[in-house]
């Protein structure tokens, strides 16, 4: 059986970040794979999984998160045995080394991926973004808003790179490190790319192709934003 | 000033009541202090329940004389103006959109501020809603009115307990995420039915003002209360009104009945007729605006259109879809419509609720065959359906 859990809704779930874990779950059950998805608070042990999803949230309760999940330590221990883990937007912070928080000094975080949030003189990021590269989950459609920027370790990969909108920063977006993958693209990123999704999915389930699934609307969503992006914020 | 509201209207560009108060506003920047100045002045504010609560208490004290009001819900400072200095009333209730109230209390020094909820809605615009309460309890240290308050919202009471003088009612809270983690100290906030406390001391305060059966209780004492308005809801709003009113000097009894009676609000719970379906109008924005109406609409099979925007009165970003429980619609005949009805079809479809799509709104209606359907839209889809009656 394949487990979803959303970590710690309570903390980390400020734009429908459980929509992952949802998006995740249907896509397996409608493959007829059995699977199951839990929103795990941060008042209980986090439970084994094997598909992690972490969302945004805001500086308290993501630095609070940090600390809950470091003491929990499941989290850590099931990334060690491979489960897969997506983090988005403050999710993707929590995962890195270290964040920068509003009074101008820095937290830690779980130091599980390679890079650093650092504060930024530039305008809070908020809009439309697209992704763009070779992967076989790219491109990406998705919505930002956040004020600082990310920075990668050499060697760590980002998701691809930004074609509308901010992401790291740098012209791309989000970092990815084995079996973690986390991006700036906040919210139910899942549910408007579901070739992310699946993606994902294969990785934990270990499957090289999943079925298409019939009378998909996530298909004509995701070409409808990618085409809508660039109308709604001029490219870099 | 009316110059530019017809210009404003004229041109297309608005309904004609903000254009005027913003360039009055640039003209003369204090002008809302001598606007306010010597006026019996209420403000609403709050995520869900603004427009309502102002028109109820509009209501309440309408029965001792004239009250200015901003109905068409322009709810920042340049409406402020609008509705003031197009009145000679010596009583006004203003709602005030929340990211804009820290600013409005210190101008327009009202005599009574309400605050009726705090969730997530608009993130784009207004960032995080902690944030907002704490701007809130910021402007509200040196306020010398009274907070009128719901003390079941744990971030409300955060913010309201920095007001020197607050009476608190139960108002309700029928969406909780937001306040699970403790605004004071991020700790865990423990619900016990309507109860709530948290290990750091932040707790529910005793209310003066409460429901009870076709009752409101006041200060002790009951008044006949049955709100015209559907909903458990409205019942919050209208005791906040309520309350409010009694603070402000009205008869409690003559303050209810008058709340009572309100039916009509922008629209709101109005129907259309498309094509001989009668079609009842409801507003739903955000996540705890739909947690209410799913418990209006729990238990009934009526068909139900939704219809979504993302414009930038509705937050360009309808992540928020993934925080409603649509599985609750349940068996119930649904279409899918508005500009963002593509996102939301992808939403119903993944909440595992059958059903069929149609872009355009009045045709979504028209498409069900039934004497009446329920159409939930959030904000500029509701206002093109309301506004086309």
């Amino acid at each position: 059986m394949l487990r979803v859990v959303t970590v710690y809704p309570d903390l980390l779930g400020t734009y429908g970040d459980r929509g992952n874990g949802i998006v995740l779950q249907r896509r397996a059950v409608l493959r007829g794979f059995d699977a199951v998805h839990d929103e795990a608070s941060s008042g209980e042990p986090l439970p084994v999984a094997d598909l992690y999803c972490i969302g945004g949230g805001e500086d308290g309760p993501q630095r609070l998160a940090v600390e809950r999940l470091e003491r929990d330590g499941t989290l850590r221990a099931s990334a060690a045995d491979g489960a897969v883990v997506l983090a988005v937007c403050a999710g993707l912070q929590v995962l890195g080394r270290s964040f920068a928080v509003a009074d101008g000094t820095r937290a830690d975080g779980l130091g599980l991926f390679g890079i650093d949030t650092v504060a930024s003189t530039e305008p809070r990021a908020v809009g439309e973004v697209v992704v763009d590269g070779a992967a076989r989950y790219l491109p990406l459609t998705g919505f930002e808003n956040h004020a600082a920027r990310t920075v990668r370790d050499e060697g760590i990969a980002p998701l691809g790179h930004v074609v509308v909108g901010v992401g790291n920063g740098d012209g791309t977006d989000g970092a990815l490190q084995g079996r973690l993958i986390g991006t700036y693209l906040h919210g139910p990123v899942l549910a408007r790319n579901p070739a992310l999704a699946d993606w994902l999915l294969a990785v934990a389930l270990d499957v090289l192709e999943l079925e298409p699934i019939d009378d998909d609307p996530s298909r004509a969503l995701h070409d409808e934003r990618l085409g809508a992006a660039g109308r709604a914020r001029p490219s870099r | 000033m009316r110059v530019v509201n017809a210009a404003s209207r004229l041109t297309g560009r608005g309904r004609g009541t903000v254009a005027g108060g913003r360039v009055a506003l640039r003209v003369a920047p204090r002008l809302l202090d001598h606007l306010s100045c010597g006026l019996k002045l209420a403000l609403v504010s709050g995520t869900n329940g603004k427009t309502t609560t102002t028109a109820c208490l509009a209501a309440a004290l309408a029965t001792s004389g004239v009250v200015a009001t901003n109905a068409t819900g322009s709810n920042m400072l340049p409406g402020h103006v609008a509705a003031l200095g197009g009145s000679s009333a010596g009583t006004a209730v203003l709602e005030c959109d929340e990211v804009w109230l820290p600013r409005a209390i210190p101008v327009e020094c009202p005599s009574a501020v309400v605050l009726l909820n705090l969730s997530r809605d608009q993130l784009d615009r207004t960032a995080e809603v902690r944030h907002v309460a704490n701007a809130w309890a910021a402007s509200l240290v040196a306020y010398r009115g009274v907070c009128v308050a719901n003390a079941d919202d744990p971030l409300v009471v955060s913010a309201a307990q920095s007001a020197p003088c607050v009476a608190w009612f139960a108002g309700g809270l029928e969406f909780r995420q937001d306040a699970i983690a403790c605004p004071r100290c991020m700790g865990r906030v423990h619900f016990d039915d309507a109860d709530w406390r948290c290990e750091c001391g932040l707790a529910r305060p005793e209310p003066d003002a409460v429901l009870g059966d076709g009752t409101a209780i006041v200060d002790g004492t009951p008044v006949p209360f049955a709100v015209a308005l559907p909903g458990a809801f409205n019942l919050g709003n209208g005791l906040a009104a309520l309350l409010a009113a009694v603070r402000l000097g009205v008869d409690p009894a003559a303050a209810a009945a008058a709340i009572c009676a309100v039916r009509d609000v922008a629209g709101r719970f109005s129907e259309l007729d498309v094509d001989g379906t009668r079609a009842r109008l409801l507003l739903a924005k955000n996540p705890a605006g739909w947690s209410a109406l799913l418990e209006l609409l729990d238990g009934d099979d009526t068909p139900v259109v939704v219809a979504i925007n993302a414009r930038v009165a509705d937050g360009l970003d309808p992540s928020w879809l993934y925080d409603v429980a649509f599985e609750r619609l349940g068996a119930r005949r649904v279409v899918a419509t508005g500009e963002r009805w593509r996102d939301l079809s992808t939403r119903l479809f993944y909440a595992g609720v059958a059903h069929t799509t149609e872009p355009v709104p009045r045709r979504a209606i028209a498409s069900i065959d039934a004497d009446r359907v329920d159409v939930i839209a959030n904000y500029t889809a509701f206002a093109a359906l309301s506004g086309g009656r």
